[in-house]
Parts: structure tokens; sequence; C-alpha cells
């Protein structure tokens, strides 16, 4: 083995690595909150709403959670182009990481909705709760916080799945990458940083996401707070 | 004047999915031994198995599939000195990962054992490795197998990303018949089918599988 590793190359592009990152982040949270706001919908129609339309939820459903995103990626930027639909690549990567979170993010929800007791919603009834309410408060807010941890989950899978729409042409970290390593030659060094600035990533947006958990859920309410005794 | 998506480049595209599936099947086995592996250094009583094994598992949840296929296929051109085909590098790579996700599912169903039949097989007298391999594994195989085959789904899917190194699956013979074609409207949706063709079945399975194991453990979720 005769390699020498020289990672002072590496070094003299980080600002165009941070920009990477920036694009890496911007669209995982930008598909994050496109993604999770259509769930909302999509999981209530999907638990609420008539039957023909509960089933094209499910098959929408089905149809995101066992394709390869890759393959989404590509029917978004190279089939709908044929009908019409023109995207730049940027576009094109944020609707399909939107679309994907949404497939999981619904059946997270779901979930979370039917995990709710009958009993509880009966309760609000008794109380005479106006229905939005009972939703609101019985229904969403609980249910949101029961599947949290899962959804949290799955939006550390969109960050690092996002290095995919490289193949797209997307100059995010791992499109920045792709070009330094193909003029400098040096790729081991390249994708040996990226590795590391992804892991880093991840870890934060674990630790932002246990925070947001604690503000919205804990703080303030001093049985939830028990609890996570 | 270039061709049509026929027939032929149909069954190109179709023949393609048993390289799929090879490439799934072979990091499925290897991780399937590598992760037996971890779920018991994991669950060991040991702290630097422990720590060695949540590291690794950590390390490859954290990091993209795609940086782990370039850093193998990378590194070991590094090491040999040449650039290597696609095959050794894509089979590796799939392997490490099928690893951790099966070494981290597994050791949540060894650890979903109660400590009881570990004392109660203990008091048999059976030796720790005994104990493990005839009271506790039996069990926890039981429990695994749902998310076990949910896993294999996520890999089959996830096998779609060697077509960016170049390594011929469905996706890139998809890809490849587009070039000749320049029908994408009705490639990538067919390559689109064969996967789910692929993986809802087992999803479905995964999902049966698992309301069998809730109900016959008294667990009841949601109607």
């Amino acid at each position: 083995m005769s390699y020498v590793f020289q990672f002072g190359i590496v070094w003299d592009h980080l600002p165009r690595l941070l920009a990477g990152a920036w694009l890496t982040l911007r669209l995982s949270f930008g598909a994050f909150a496109i993604g999770l706001a259509l769930a909302l919908v999509l999981a209530y129609a999907r638990t609420a709403g008539p039957k023909p339309l509960r089933a094209a939820i499910a098959a929408y459903v089905e149809v995101i959670r066992n394709t390869p995103f890759l393959v989404q990626l590509f029917i978004i930027y190279f089939s709908l182009p044929e009908i019409g639909l023109r995207f730049d690549a940027v576009t094109a990567a944020l609707i399909g990481m939107s679309l994907n979170f949404s497939g999981y993010a619904t059946e997270i929800l779901r979930a979370g909705i039917e995990s709710v007791p009958r009993s509880q919603i009966e309760a609000g009834y008794c109380l005479g709760l106006p229905r939005v309410s009972i939703y609101r408060h019985v229904i969403a807010w609980p249910a949101l916080r029961a599947v949290y941890p899962a959804l949290a989950s799955q939006f550390v899978l969109l960050m690092l799945g996002s290095s995919i729409v490289a193949a797209i042409s997307v100059e995010e970290l791992t499109g920045i990458i792709n070009t330094l390593q193909s003029t400098t030659f040096r790729a081991f060094e390249f994708y040996f940083v990226a590795t590391g600035m992804y892991l880093a990533m991840a870890l934060g947006a674990r630790l932002l996401l246990d925070a947001v958990y604690w503000t919205l859920f804990v703080r303030g309410r001093p049985v939830e707070r028990a609890w996570a005794r | 004047m270039s061709r049509d998506f026929d027939w032929p480049e149909f069954l190109f595209v179709l023949g393609a999915v048993r390289w799929t599936v090879l490439l799934s099947l072979i990091a499925f086995v290897g991780g399937g031994i590598g992760g037996l592996i971890l779920a018991i250094m994991r669950t060991s009583s040991i702290r630097a198995l422990r720590w060695i094994s949540a590291a690794y598992i950590g390390l490859i949840q954290s990091t993209p599939l795609l940086m782990q296929l370039f850093l193998v296929f990378y590194g070991l051109a590094v090491i040999s000195g040449v650039r290597i085909d696609p095959w050794p590098a894509v089979t590796l790579a799939f392997t490490m990962y099928a690893a951790a996700f099966l070494g981290e599912i597994w050791r949540g169903a060894i650890q979903a054992i109660p400590r009881q039949q570990w004392e109660a097989a203990a008091a048999l007298p059976l030796a720790p490795a005994a104990q493990l391999m005839h009271v506790i594994l039996p069990q926890a195989f039981r429990i695994a197998i749902p998310p076990t085959v949910g896993f294999l789904v996520q890999l089959i899917k996830g096998t779609s990303i060697a077509s960016i190194i170049g390594f011929v699956e469905l996706t890139r013979a998809g890809q490849l018949m587009v070039n000749v074609t320049f029908q994408p409207m009705i490639v990538y949706p067919v390559v689109a089918a064969l996967y789910f063709a692929l993986c809802w079945p087992m999803s479905m399975l995964a999902l049966r599988l698992e309301r069998r194991i809730d109900a016959a453990l008294g667990i009841r979720r949601h109607t």
C-alpha cells in the first residue's frame, strides 16, 4: 500500500463543503416541514375520510414505502418532464424528499391516532367539547406525542437519505464531494470527511429533536415531567 | 431513430431483477452472520464488547448508506492500488450495512426475553453459551422475524443505490434502457413496479407475522 493520505486538500475546499452541508440541511428541514404538513392531512383523511379516499391514501403510502427513493427521484426528475412537468434539480429533490417523507409519516401518524383509546374521545364528547377541540386536544396532540420518537428517527433517515439526490445533480454535500473528488483525485479523503459531516449533522439533529420534545411535551407539565423521570 | 421500450427491453430490465435479489441475499446472509455476532456482543456482560458493538451500529446508522458505499469502493481501491470492479465493494458495503441494522433488531429481540428465562436456564444448570443457544435465542428468534422481514424490504430498496457506482442491477438496467429508448415515462414506472412486486408481499407478510406474534403475546394494538 503506497497511498499517501492528503487531507490538506479537503481543508482548502472547506467553504464549498459547508455550502453543500447547508443545502443538505435546508432540503432536509424543508422536506420535513412540507412532508409532515401533508402527512397530517393524509393521516386524518386515512382514519376519518370516506372509504374510497382511505383506500387511495393507503395505496399511496404502500407505493411510497415499497419502492426505492432513487427511483422515485428519477420519475420526478426524468419522467414527469415528458408530460410537461419540468422541475430544476433542487425543486425535484425537495418534491421527492417531501413525498417520500409524507408516505412514512402518514403511516406513523395513523398508528398514533389509532392508539388513542375510544373512551378518551367519548369522554371529550361527554364534556361537551366541540369536534375541533376533541381532534386537537384529545386526538392530535397525544397522538403526536406518542409517535414523536418514530418521527424523529424518520427525520434522521430523511437527512441521511438526502445524499441520494446527488444522483440527479443536486449540489448538496454529496454532490459537491462528487465534483471535488473527480477534479482532485482524492476521493477517499473527501468521502471520509463528508461522512464525518453527515455524522455530526445526524447527531446534532437528534439533540435538537430531543430538545424540541422536551419543550413541547414535558416542560411546564408536571405529570409528563414525572413520567420522563 | 431510437428503439422503443418493447419486449426485449422489458426482458432486459426484468432480468436485472436477479442481480438486485442476489445482492440483497448476499448482504442478508453476510449481514445476518455479522448481525448475530453484534447482537450477542451488545447483550454480553463484557463492557468492551458492548461498547464496540454499540459504536459500530451507531456509526452505520448515523451515516448515509451512499457514503459507506463510496468509502468502501474507494477504500478498497486505495488498499489494492487499482480501480476495482463494483462487485466486491458493493457486497462488502451492503453486508456491513445489513449487519448493523440486523444486530440492532436482534439485540432488541434478545433483550425482550424476560430475565427469569436466563435465571431459569442458569438454575438447570446450563452453561452461559447453552443458556443463549437453547433458551434465549429460540424465543428471541420468533420475536425478531417480523422486523427482520421488514428490514429485508429496506435492504432491497437500498440496493438501488449500487447503481450510482455503476453496478448493474434493476435501477441501473432501467437507466440503460432510458438511454437507448428515451422513454423515461415508461421505463422508470416499470422499474418502480418491479420493486413494488418484490417488496410489497414481504411488507404484508411482516405485518401479518407481527399481528400474529402480538396476539400470541397478548398485546392488543388498536383495532
